[in-house]
Parts: structure tokens; sequence; C-alpha cells
């Protein structure tokens, strides 16, 4: 289904313009697209610079004297590994998480009958509208209570169920066929088979799309790790980069070299995935 | 004693419905009703901790006090001005990439959309050096336009603008994409039999693009409404840092994400933060209200 939604994307439908609208098109989207890039690689260029070639007017576009030190220097100051692995292990759990009890829920709520099956639906729903900043200060509260404050757990707990996952995989796994389920039941197999062995297999694509919209959303999330963690080892890697670069903010050689390590991650991601990443945006990005 | 087929479903049902329903009340509904509970008590924390039960003073207090209204205004001002030059400029590309004749469509959706998945507190650093008034490149190439560039985060005419420009930046390509979705949606053979009337493309993009895109129009000005409400990031990453509190110069950036944030964990009034917290919910309910209202006409081609 979604394959064929990306061939028409590939397609365009907007009837062939004369050769003069084409070049201007052309510029248009070209003068756009460098508008887009230009920060990056300004970013780039003055990650390799000294500060005073930094601040230096006119700019340059090339480093007159490149050098490797503020990547050095942003290695000793700043535990980026740590931040990396902090963020990277809150994702992948938060994901983990987020899958089964979307799939698992979304597999209840569409292919079995059962009293307050339709209450359920539509009150998991009508959450979806309370913005996180509601949950934020009791949940810091609880967290407290319990002693999770600065754990992994704490970090993750918040994000571990997400309504519009249950939605997305209840409407996804509503279109399957059920003469799947009834053949397997009739052959024998328990409904922990069943979901397990046909249904899983057949959500690949919702879940893929799942999938990378709950890893940017956890890997971008700020607020919350921002409030729930107190020390440096446990800081993700928003945080870690926010509190180096105010810390050293007038250092515009160290903050440029600590922006360009922390993009690359998910950067080199999504151009290897990036048709992966659209498609995933484009079917959840429908987020209400 | 052995089950029926149907009560046996029933009972797996629910076994499969429990891991999420178990979250789902833990860390959504309880916090909810807790915080409920929390706005209407004088509920501080720390070296002064109280609990009094208080009604709905927090309210009062919140819609009365000077600090909150002038978050609201500028909450509003980034809506104001971040969502629809967000939206037109991401619809315009939209429109443009659906063209037939664009060469190399996929490079420039990949250009476009690398912001989405940039770090927002990355790219807020990078947008603050850029906007830097003195040395700034943003300032330089307006000097060579002899344009002399404004203050940017420093003057408090121009903060919002300039901390609205990462959002819209990063923005781009996202609604880029959702309205590409949308505009595959519209069958092409109204566009042929338009040509075929002698309709141009002027009148092909107001007589069809716009009343068949419409759905997606709403449902993106919405989102993006709720997610600029809500905005809080780059006005921590672009205006705070060292020993600076957050939301300046002179409170012209103080958004309400930010009001309740410094209200619960600065001055530890949870009450007070937790009334703040609904007030933001309800302005998001009225949008989303408005969003099923119009989505809900019915709509005919």
């Amino acid at each position: 289904m979604m394959r064929t939604a990306y061939k028409r994307l590939e397609r365009g439908y907007l009837p062939v313009l004369r050769p003069l609208g084409v070049l201007c098109l052309h510029l248009l989207l070209t003068a756009g697209a460098v508008i887009m890039i230009l920060p990056l690689l300004w970013m780039l260029s003055a990650s390799f610079k000294p500060l005073s070639e930094i601040l230096q007017v006119p700019p340059t576009w090339i480093p007159k004297s490149p050098t490797l030190r503020n990547y050095v220097t942003v290695f000793q100051q700043m535990a980026f590994a740590r931040y990396i692995a902090n963020s990277v292990i809150v994702a992948a759990v938060t994901v983990v998480c987020v899958l089964l009890t979307s799939a698992l829920g979304g597999y209840a709520l569409s292919k079995f009958q059962f009293p307050g099956r339709d209450f359920i639906f539509i009150a998991i729903l009508s959450t979806m509208m309370i913005p996180f900043q509601v949950r934020m200060i009791p949940l810091y509260v609880m967290v407290y209570q319990v002693g999770l404050v600065n754990t992994y757990a704490g970090l993750i707990l918040p994000g571990a169920v997400d309504a519009f996952g249950i939605f997305m995989m209840r409407q996804y796994i509503q279109s399957l066929p059920n003469d799947l389920i009834d053949a397997a039941r009739m052959d024998g197999a328990s409904e922990p088979g069943i979901f397990w062995r046909i249904i899983l297999p057949l959500c690949g694509p919702a879940l893929s799309a799942l999938a990378i919209f709950t890893f940017m959303w956890s890997w971008e999330s700020f607020i919350w790790p921002l409030i729930v963690t107190n020390t440096e080892q446990m800081l993700t890697l928003p945080i870690g980069l926010s509190k180096f670069s105010g810390r050293y903010l007038t250092r515009y050689d160290l903050t440029m070299a600590a922006a360009t390590v922390s993009i690359m991650p998910v950067l080199l991601v999504f151009l290897i995935l990036q048709r992966r990443f659209i498609e995933g945006i484009a079917l959840t990005g429908i987020k209400g | 004693m052995r089950l029926t087929p149907s009560r046996r479903r029933t009972l797996w049902a629910y076994a499969f419905l429990a891991p999420s329903l178990l979250f789902f009340l833990v860390i959504v509904v309880a916090p909810i009703v807790y915080a409920f509970v929390m706005s209407l008590f004088d509920w501080t924390l720390g070296a002064a901790a109280h609990r009094y039960f208080v009604g709905l003073r927090n309210y009062a207090d919140i819609l009365r006090e000077p600090l909150f209204l002038r978050s609201l205004s500028n909450t509003g001002r980034f809506v104001l001005l971040m969502v629809p030059v967000t939206l037109v400029l991401s619809l315009v590309l939209a429109i443009a990439l659906n063209s037939a004749s664009v060469v190399a469509r996929g490079l420039y959706r990949t250009v476009y959309f690398v912001p989405v998945v940039i770090s927002m507190v990355a790219a807020a650093f990078v947008w603050r050096w850029l906007l830097e008034p003195s040395a700034g490149p943003v300032n330089y190439v307006l000097s060579v336009f002899r344009i002399k560039g404004p203050g940017w985060l420093k003057d408090p005419n121009w903060a919002i603008p300039a901390v609205s420009i990462v959002g819209i930046w990063r923005d781009i390509g996202f609604y880029m994409v959702i309205f590409l979705s949308g505009l595959q949606t519209i069958p092409r053979e109204f566009y042929e039999a338009a040509m075929v009337d002698g309709a141009g493309p002027w009148q092909r993009f107001w007589k069809i693009t716009i009343p068949l895109l419409n759905p997606t129009i709403v449902l993106a000005t919405v989102m993006a409404v709720i997610s600029d409400l809500q905005i809080f990031t780059q006005v921590w990453v672009m205006t705070g840092g060292g020993s600076t509190v957050p939301g300046g110069p002179l409170h012209s950036t103080r958004t309400l994400v930010l009001h309740i944030y410094q209200a619960a964990f600065r001055t530890l009034a949870m009450g007070y933060a937790s009334a703040g917290a609904f007030v933001l919910f309800a302005i998001i309910f009225v949008f989303t209200l408005i969003q099923l209202r119009i989505l809900e006409r019915p709509f005919e081609y």
C-alpha cells in the first residue's frame, strides 16, 4: 500500500511546463535547497576554524587555517560517548515498549469482541489531545516518590506507551483479513502464536514507521530529560549538548564542533534509510 | 471447568490489552487526574513545603498574573508568525515538487527534509551563532546589501522572529511531505479536464488544488498550531545559557511552557504550575474542536 503511494509521490501529477517555466522552477527549488543547507555547511566550516577566524569579518567559507583542535577539546570537555549511549538506550527501550504495547493493544482492539472494548478505545484516543505538560508535573512527583529520578527507568517510563501508536496499529491490523486468524485457529494455533507468527510479521510497514517516529520523538525529547536527570552520567544528548554549549556560549568554535558531532548519528541513519524515514513521517505525521 | 472458545478469546483479548492498559493507567490517566487535583491545591514543594486546598484560586491567580499574560501573548506571537510562514513555504515547495517537470525530485525532497532530522538543540545553537548581531553571518550578508541587521536575540523587538527562524527552518520539510502526500490524492484527470476546458495554471491552483487539498491544509494548520503552542526547546537554548534565565531579553520570548516549567521546577509551586498546564490544555482543546468541526463537514468532489 505504501509502496504504491511512494511510487505516486515519485511520478508527480501536474502537467508538464514549458522550458522557461521549468528553468525558473529549478532555479527556485535550488535556491531554496541551498538556503536550507547553508546553515549546516556554515556550522561544519566553523567547526574546523580557530575562534579568531570565526569572528573575522568578512567571514571565510573554507577555513584558512583548518584545525581539529575544536573536536579534540569538545571530546575532552564533554562526555559525548556517554550522552549518545544514554540517548540510544532510552530511545531503543522506548521503541521496543511502544511497538509491543501498540501492536498488542491494537490487535486486541481490532480483532476481538469483548465488553468495554469501544469505551477503552475512545478513552485512549481522547487522551491524545492532552499535552505532555499536563502530565509532566505529577509524573515528576511520582517518579520522585518511587526513587526513579536520574535513572534510565525514570527517563523511559513516561514515553513507554503511546496512544497514537495504539490507534495506528489498531487501524492497520483492522485492515488485515480475518480469514488468516480463523484458519490459524482451525489449525490449532495458540492465541499468542497467532499474534507472534501471523499478525506481527504482517505489520512490518506500520511497525517500521512507528519505530522511526518513536525513535525521533525520544531522541529529540528535551523537557522531560531536563527535569528528571541531575548528574552528568545520566544526561541524554540534547541536554548534554545544551549544558555544554550553555557553558561555552561565546566559544563558537567549540559549540559548532559539538553541534556537528551531535547531529551526525541521526543524519547518517537518515541518509541511509531516507526513503523509509520520509514514508514513515508521511504515514505517522498525520498524528493530530 | 472448561471455558467456551469465545470466553477464552475474550480472556486473551484482555491479556493482550493488559500491558498497554497498565502503562496507560499509570503514566497517562493517573498523572492527568493527579494534575487536576494538584491544580486545586496550593501545593508547594521544597523547604517551605505545604499543601492547602484552594479550589480554583490557582486559576484565578494565574489568569491575572502579568508575567503569565505576557507569556500567553508571546506564545500567540510565535504561533502567528511561525504557522503561516511555515505552511505557505512548505505548500509552495510541495506544489513545485509535485510538478511533472521536476528533475531529481527525490534529491530535492531529501535536501529539504534534512533539517527535520537535525537535533533541535544543535540547530538552535547554530542559528544563535548565525544571528549573532556583530560578527554573525546573517547580519554580514545583510550588510553586503547595505542593510543594517537588527540585534536579533539581543533586541526585545526582534527576539521572537529570531527564535522563530529555527522552527520554521526545521519544519518546512516536514509539512512539505504532508502536503505532498495530500497532493497525491488529487486525481490527475481533474487537471487534464480543466486544461481541456482552458483553465490556466492560476485557475487550476485556486479552483482544484486548494479546495481538494483543504482537509490536508486544515490538518497541517492545527498540527502546527498545537505544536507551536508548546514551543520550549529553542527558546531555552537560544535565550538561556550561562547564568541567563531563558525567555529574555526582558521576558520578550517567555512562553507558556517556559512559564509552567519555571513555576514547577524553579519556584516549586506545583499547584500553580498545574493550573497553567490546564490553561494550555484548554487552548489546545479549542483548536482540536475547530479541527474536528471543519473536517467533519462533508466534502463533495
